[in-house]
């Protein structure tokens, strides 16, 4: 009954591909950028387990990365978002084909 | 037979991660998902601890829970009236994303099972603080400041996005 690295690793595939479904069938902008988040805390988790069971400092270093990227990311879509709905009253992706041709 | 602790800890935690990303991934009210994103980022906060990485766990309740999960609230009070449905909960593309997502999922856990990993035998790691502090002021300086760079810009362009146009 040990928590082994395995144990970690299947738990962050898991929740990896619930963010994955939630990308691929939600149309909702700010849905999708929660789902991308919990991707990203997936891969977060693999970082640390993999440093953990292998005593190496260097992955927490990389969770610290892609914290930063993840603030960043989530800061400048949600300005996106609110921009999109000032002008166009809408947050659904499919209504959203300003850029596509 | 007795069951240790930490296997308790770590199937309770799994329970309310992977139940509460269900709920951010299937709700169809956003504010609801957002407050399970809590308890996502929580439960993960708690994995880090049970991982002996009491730093990160402090970093990950203070960033994610505090400031990023914040401003998704700030962005859904922005942009939604409350009190409206989300107006479509997409089933169209559901069964090619499950295929694909099947997909993935056979080819992480043949990975996760079929590599022999390096795996040493598990060590609490002492004073992370510290040791992550003198790594990124030697060894990952560079990247370090890149990051804050990164940061910064991304900060200053959200506000030109976000803020007035043009100016006028």
């Amino acid at each position: 009954m040990t928590i082994t690295l395995s144990h970690y690793l299947v738990l962050a595939a898991a929740l990896f591909v619930i963010g994955l479904v939630g990308v691929f069938i939600r149309r909702n902008a700010i849905t999708i950028l929660m789902c991308i988040e919990l991707m990203l805390n997936a891969v977060n988790l693999t970082f640390i387990a993999f440093a953990s069971h292998m005593n190496a400092v260097d992955g927490l270093i990389f969770v610290f990365f892609v914290i930063t990227v993840a603030a960043a990311e989530v800061a400048v879509g949600l300005a996106i978002v609110i921009a999109l709905f000032r002008n166009r009253d809408t947050v659904n992706l499919d209504e959203l084909n300003l850029m596509r041709w | 037979m007795q069951i240790p602790a930490e296997a308790i800890v770590f199937y309770a935690l799994t329970a309310i991660t992977v139940l509460s990303g269900l709920v951010v991934v299937t709700s169809r009210k956003l504010v609801h998902s957002a407050f399970a994103l809590v308890f996502a980022f929580s439960g993960l906060a708690g994995y880090y601890v049970l991982l002996s990485a009491d730093f990160l766990a402090a970093a990950q309740v203070l960033i994610y829970v505090g400031g990023i999960l914040i401003l998704i609230l700030f962005a859904v009070m922005l942009t939604h009236r409350i009190e409206s449905l989300d107006i479509r909960s997409e089933t169209l593309q559901l069964l090619p994303a499950i295929a694909g997502c099947g997909a993935i999922v056979v080819l992480m856990l043949l990975a996760v099972y079929r590599t022999p990993w390096a795996v040493k035998e598990p060590q609490v790691l002492t004073q992370t603080a510290q040791s992550i502090g003198s790594l990124f002021m030697t060894d990952y300086l560079l990247p370090f400041e890149v990051a804050s760079v990164h940061l910064l810009i991304a900060l200053v362009g959200a506000v030109i996005i976000a803020g007035k146009r043009g100016g006028q």
